[in-house]
């Protein structure tokens, strides 16, 4: 099979050519981030109306890794359910993320955001953490260290399989 | 009367944990491998291959199948002809300590089910039970969550056909698709009270995949479901194909004449579960 690669951050050009069902190589820097940074990222956002750092890639991954071992870059790292995030990822979308990973359908108002801000939301594959962890070069965590392994992580990917899954023309693998 | 010293206890239930979060269920691999060769679909042949690529570098390099390491839950049958030496309870809970903290696995448990806070490995939940013999058999299920979260019971009527069971099985199975992992291993339980529903269907995703059910009336059912199941088209993570479901497994129990309970619990493709007799 062939499959392409993706460099993160997409422009958004590069998001508005993808299409659901397609399956690309992901490449560069995403954030981890899950219920719990998600929530606290919310409030936030709700007070301060900006985020509270600065982002060097528009790219969430939703994802809660195991520690890593001795010379291992990063535990078992697959993606977590998705809709946990949903009611979270309209204002995040807003604020300058336009790519979300995780597993899983999302809410029509996920979709509908998505279409509005021309984002893209791909999905990986669940219970493949360990192989995963392969395609992960760099981890570091980078906010809300309190939280462990649902702390903001900075991961660099090489070729991190993922589905285009929800396009930013509302188009799903879902229906 | 034999004595087994609860340090013993604490050894297997150690390894049993490391052991079904780093290597993949052997029944659940030959299923795996049997479905590649039927699939036709490009993604979800990729999706089976990595699968297998997952357990073999989860295995080589000691990385958990999967980051969600578990809610550690633990099956404990003791023999009457047994004298167990120390706390059994203490060393299950130790036990499960050693192979998460060793191992490196994930803190996924929170105290508090409302105010949740920091999150940790304990403590596991222990069903103890008795039999006949002088043995303690001991069996682990690392529970992971997103299939966790689509357990679902339903009070069916003592006159409900097997048909209504198999389209609440499959309705669900529709509508959760990808959160849940595919291909899945699907737990099914029928009868005794709800709770007795929830555990047997628990207890089923434990049992080998692919061995034929010993009640006729309930191998049918099974059958019928995963045909039904693997029809919808979710496909391995839910990029289509054939292969939506491994295997379906019924455990049963006395019930009432008034109900008919009937649960689904859902395992992902890696339902991390061991045994071991003592």
């Amino acid at each position: 099979m062939n499959i392409n690669r993706l460099f993160l951050p997409l422009s958004n050009p590069e998001i508005l050519k993808l299409k659901a069902g397609e399956i690309y190589y992901l490449n560069g820097i995403v954030y981890t981030a899950r219920d719990q940074a998600h929530q606290k990222l919310f409030y936030y956002i709700k007070s301060k109306n900006r985020l509270p750092f600065k982002i060097k890639t528009n790219c969430i991954y939703y994802c809660g890794p195991t520690p890593k071992r001795q010379n291992q870059v990063i535990g078992s790292c697959g993606p977590t359910t998705s809709s946990r995030m949903d009611s979270y990822t309209p204002i995040l979308l807003e604020k300058g993320f336009k790519i979300f990973i995780g597993k899983g359908k999302r809410s029509e108002e996920v979709l509908s955001s998505i279409v509005k801000n021309k984002g893209v939301y791909f999905t990986t594959i669940g219970g493949a953490g360990a192989f995963l962890s392969t395609k992960v070069k760099k981890c570091k965590v980078i906010f809300y260290k309190e939280l462990a392994s649902e702390a903001i992580h900075e991961l660099e990917l090489k070729d991190f399989p993922a589905v285009v899954s929800i396009d930013s023309k509302g188009r799903s693998i879902f229906n | 009367m034999k004595k087994i010293h609860s340090k013993q206890i604490e050894k297997t239930v150690e390894k049993l944990f490391i052991d079904a979060n780093l290597i993949m269920r052997p029944d659940i691999k030959q299923a795996i491998k049997s479905a590649l060769s039927r699939e036709k679909n490009q993604k979800a042949k990729l999706v089976l291959e990595i699968l297998l690529k997952n357990a073999k570098i989860a295995k080589s390099k000691k990385i958990a199948l999967c980051q969600d390491t578990g809610f550690p839950v633990v099956f404990c049958s003791i023999g009457n002809r047994i004298k167990i030496e120390g706390d059994i309870k203490k060393a299950i809970q130790r036990g499960i300590k050693k192979a998460y903290a060793g191992s490196k696995f994930r803190k996924s448990i929170v105290q508090d089910p409302i105010l949740r806070g920091k999150a940790d490995y304990l403590p596991g939940l222990i069903h103890f039970d008795f039999n006949n013999t002088n043995q303690i058999k001991i069996k682990v299920l690392a529970k992971g969550f997103g299939s966790e979260n689509k357990t679902f019971l339903k009070m069916f009527k003592p006159t409900s056909t097997k048909k209504e069971i198999i389209s609440f099985v499959t309705d669900i199975i529709r509508n959760i698709g990808q959160d849940a992992c595919p291909p899945f291993i699907i737990g099914i339980g029928i009868g005794g009270t709800a709770e007795e529903a929830v555990f047997l269907s628990k207890k089923a995703l434990i049992e080998k995949i692919g061995v034929k059910n010993r009640k006729k009336h309930l191998a049918f059912l099974s059958d019928a479901i995963l045909k039904e199941i693997n029809k919808i088209g979710i496909g391995p993570m839910g990029f289509g194909g054939k292969t939506t479901a491994l295997g379906v497994n019924i455990l049963d129990a006395p019930t009432h004449i008034a109900g008919l309970p009937v649960v689904l619990s859902v395992g992902c493709h890696s339902v991390r579960s061991r045994g071991a007799i003592l």
